[in-house]
């Protein structure tokens, strides 16, 4: 008789396997444990002896397939007669599914608890009237209290709802029960099965809307059939399941169902510019950066404050300077203003220049300023330092920030520059914007955020007039600095820049 | 031959602390086993002389030895038997004990008839020994039932998954002969044997069942078949001395055998079990042997170990060495070994039908095999859980 050797499951739990090579061919004799293949599976490559002798008639998986644990991969003609010997005839026998093998009704036979693959829920069909009899009493019984001794028809009536969807349970307590009314004949159709015999039952289950099993759940306001591990898939992906239409048998969702849905595009907008996705490796500056922020931001409770500063006068001193022959051969830009505010304001706030050492349980206190300049360049961001910048002057300072941000752009910034910092300005106002919450540098204690310069209406002697205004935003970390301290740090820098002759009397 | 290899390093000079990579290199030697190592026949089958272990062999003639090789191909052939089905999708899983034979074997026909056994999972070979039919083992491995013979009445008990828990019932056990005053001179002393492998020394387990055993001079013999790997881990990441050694700090003798020398492993456990009923226990047997195969169906060894260890191992065949024995120094024919091999055909042939035709277990069995007497409450749930079994269509 022609016996079908389905894919045993070889580990403890694997679902499917690879058949990588063939020892036999159609027309081949085989015999008991000859091996006829080498499998490869999520634990291990395997040889497969064959379980009968007789003739290959037909290989069911090509090499290279991977095919479900219970599916045929081999068709073999025996010697024996038709019937096997009467009891034993595992196959044949519903109830006697071997481990690993599909029995009749499609259900394979585990050692170890997984459940038969989504998509193919199927379940031995009920005897006649008695399911939706046993589906009335699940949804009655659901709703007291699942107590053990209940009538026998009661017991295996609340054996439905929780072997179908646990989180009905949870989710009773809140469901009227109207619904759970409705949700009954969903109930047993999932134990009914699609491909089961008892498929006119469906029809004598009426409540069922129309729409039928290719419709969303939620539109007839059922609790969404899917088993745990789907619900949990949907969880994290922010499936809402009552929007995914269920392919399974009964209307259950399955992982598949959650997986499309999540790959469909929205179906609000028209079809969007259906552009691909770029991945790239997380490397380099950007992955530096990453773990920098996240680890700054996940250590150092930061603060940050912001103060909108007129700088008017600064910009007018600019302007002077910069006719002047000193100045003839540097970039002065605002941001070396800002530098040089910065340090003479760290003088008066030390606490703004230091270091929080956690291991040594003390705060390191500089003396010197090492100032960081945060510079987008081509490779990503770094911060590039200048050296013992409150002992230099602004002309040096505008200097050493021009060759910095020169230096960083060409890619060619010493990685000795770009350690050691104490503290860092980062300039977004050069991208146009106001103003920002900067992340520290880790190690460092504050970091000084400078906006774009703009031309804003402001209040001068009680008159509105046009001002040059900047913003600043100043984050630190609190456990160093406190408001006191910070909040005088962000006065005094706004203050030097509002009336920059005020460095006179510092 | 070449000289073994000893972990301790050479007496020339006085540092008497081994160097981390000796250590680790005496471990390594597992071609060798160390200068320790009872051995009575070689892998070339040859029959050598041990004054401490010759005596407890003496009594092996011609027909014992033939006795011992039958018992060890017919065990190797249905633990064969086992993998195959399990691969066919008849069995759960299997625990193959290949390579084992000759520890198995050689300890079990040590035991006399009222000696007790605490057997992990893999010693279906000391379970041939005690009579219980191959059979009855694969009822766990088809996950019908947990063990279908009387533990007291093959004086074997149940196999036991968790690793190195047996060591705490043997000891109990061995504690309890001795309370019951079954230790002793006359020919009914009792002595218990519990097995586990290198990985269980790392346990807890095994470490209580020391301690007590020692403190309470427990008839027990502690028969660790060192198959130099737990799952994937190597004998040097469970120990760093030889695993008989340790004995020497709960305070009873140890010993290291070769596990695949079937007449050594016999000897070894014979002195071990008289003493322990003697009154001079526990005692740890160290039987040094090798997995050929994987630690269970389910593992993959080509994933942590070398091919060439497995193929040093292969020359050290525990059934090879007595096969070349019997004909060289007995002159055996070849019928013999044909008639045994035809034997264990049958075995397998036997053990496969009987896994194939196994029932599914009745499904109020779980109601009928956990409590002695049933109660109310029981005989509830047992009705309606067959109630709900019978709504079923085709049931």
């Amino acid at each position: 008789m022609l016996r079908e050797f389905a894919m045993p499951d070889v580990g403890e739990g694997l679902t499917e396997a690879e058949v990588v090579t063939w020892n036999v061919n159609p027309g081949d004799t085989v015999t008991v444990n000859q091996i006829i293949c080498e499998i490869e599976t999520a634990k291990a490559a395997v040889e497969l002896p064959c379980p009968y002798a007789g003739t290959v008639v037909d290989l069911l998986v090509k090499t290279g397939e991977t095919v479900a644990v219970g599916s045929p991969i081999i068709a073999i003609e025996t010697a024996e007669a038709a019937p096997a010997p009467a009891p034993a005839a595992p196959v044949d026998d519903e109830k006697g599914a071997k481990i690993g093998e599909a029995g009749k009704d499609g259900r394979i036979a585990t050692l170890v608890g997984y459940g038969p693959r989504p998509g193919s829920v199927t379940r031995r069909p009920r005897r006649g009237a008695a399911a939706p009899a046993a589906g009335d009493q699940a949804s009655g019984t659901a709703d007291r209290a699942p107590s053990g001794s209940a009538s026998p028809g009661g017991d295996h009536g609340q054996m439905a709802p929780a072997a179908v969807a646990p989180d009905g349970d949870r989710r009773s307590g809140t469901v009227d029960r109207a619904s759970h009314d409705s949700a009954s004949p969903s109930v047993d159709h999932d134990r009914v099965g699609a491909a089961a015999p008892g498929g006119d039952q469906r029809s004598g289950t009426a409540s069922r809307p129309p729409s039928g099993p290719a419709s969303p759940n939620g539109d007839h306001g059922l609790v969404p059939l899917a088993k745990p591990p789907v619900r949990k898939l949907a969880r994290d992906l922010g499936v809402d399941l009552r929007t995914v239409v269920p392919s399974g048998a009964g209307g259950v969702i399955t992982r598949e169902d959650v997986h499309a849905h999540v790959a469909a595009p929205e179906p609000v907008a028209a079809p969007v510019a259906s552009g691909g996705v770029r991945r790239e490796p997380i490397r380099g500056v950007r992955k530096a950066t990453a773990a920098a922020v996240v680890s700054s931001a996940f250590t150092a409770p930061h603060v940050t404050e912001f103060l909108a500063v007129d700088i008017t006068a600064t910009m007018d001193l600019r302007e002077r300077l910069r006719a002047t022959r000193e100045y003839s051969d540097v970039k002065l830009t605002p941001l070396a203003f800002v530098a040089k505010a910065v340090c003479l304001a760290a003088r008066r706030t030390p606490e703004v220049n230091a270091h929080w050492d956690e291991a040594a349980g003390e705060i390191v206190y500089y003396d010197r300023v090492q100032l960081g300049i945060a510079a987008a360049t081509p490779r990503g961001l770094i911060v590039p330092k200048v050296r013992d910048a409150d002992t230099l002057t602004l002309r040096e300072l505008a200097g050493a920030l021009g060759g910095l941000t020169a230096t960083a752009r060409s890619g060619k910034t010493p990685p000795a520059d770009l350690m050691g910092g104490t503290f860092t300005i980062t300039n977004v106002g050069v991208f146009g914007v106001d103003t920002g919450t900067p992340i520290i540098n880790p190690g460092e204690a504050a970091i000084l955020a400078v906006g774009a310069i703009k031309p804003t209406p402001w209040v001068v002697d009680g008159e509105l007039a046009v001002r040059t205004v900047c913003q600043l935003a100043l984050s630190f970390d609190h456990r160093l600095v406190d408001g006191e301290q910070g909040s005088r740090f962000l006065a005094d820098v706004g203050a030097l820049l509002t009336d920059p002759g005020l460095a006179l009397t510092w | 031959m070449s000289v073994p290899q000893s972990w301790t390093p050479v007496t020339s000079a006085d540092t008497a602390v081994p160097t981390h990579d000796q250590v680790v290199a005496g471990l390594k030697a597992t071609d060798e086993g160390g200068a320790d190592l009872v051995q009575l026949l070689t892998p070339e089958g040859e029959r050598v002389t041990d004054p401490r272990f010759d005596r407890y062999a003496a009594d092996i003639d011609l027909d014992t030895l033939k006795n011992l090789y039958r018992d060890m191909v017919l065990v190797r052939r249905f633990d064969r038997e086992g993998n195959a089905l399990q691969r066919q999708g008849q069995l759960g899983i299997w625990v193959p004990l290949l390579g084992q034979e000759a520890a198995q074997v050689g300890s079990g026909r040590a035991l006399a008839p009222q000696d007790m056994a605490f057997p992990s999972y893999r010693e279906h070979g000391v379970a041939w020994t005690r009579g219980v039919d191959p059979t009855d083992l694969l009822g766990i491995f088809r996950g019908t039932d947990h063990g279908t013979w009387d533990p007291i009445e093959k004086r074997f008990h149940l196999y036991t998954i968790v690793i190195g828990n047996q060591c705490l019932n043997a000891t109990g056990y061995a504690m309890g002969q001795k309370f019951e005053g079954k230790v002793g001179d006359g020919s009914d002393a009792e002595a218990t044997i519990c097995y586990f492998g290198d990985g269980a020394t790392s346990q807890g387990d095994v470490h209580e069942g020391f301690v007590w055993a020692a403190v309470y001079d427990a008839p027990v013999v502690f028969y660790c078949q060192n198959n130099q790997w737990a799952i994937s881990e190597p004998t040097e990441r469970q120990t760093r001395v030889p695993l008989y050694k340790r004995a020497q700090g709960y305070g009873f003798p140890g010993i290291r055998v070769d596990g695949n020398d079937v007449l050594a492993c016999l000897a070894v456990t014979r002195w071990a079990l008289e003493e322990c009923r003697t009154g001079n226990g526990p005692v740890l047997v160290e039987a040094f042997t090798y997995r050929m195969d994987a630690h269970t169906t389910s593992d993959d060894p080509t994933r942590y170990r070398l091919a060439d260890e497995l193929e040093l191992w292969k020359l050290k065949d525990p059934i090879e060495r007595v096969r070349v024995n019997l004909v060289r120094e007995h002159g055996v024919e070849q019928g013999f070994f044909d008639g045994i091999q035809a034997e264990a055909d049958e075995l397998a042939a036997r053990f496969r039908q009987f896994c194939v035709d196994m029932p599914p277990p009745a499904p109020d069995r779980m109601f009928s095999k956990v409590y002695a007497e049933p109660s109310p409450t029981l005989e509830a749930q047992r009705e309606a859980f067959l109630a709900y079994h019978a709504s079923f269509e085709g049931a």
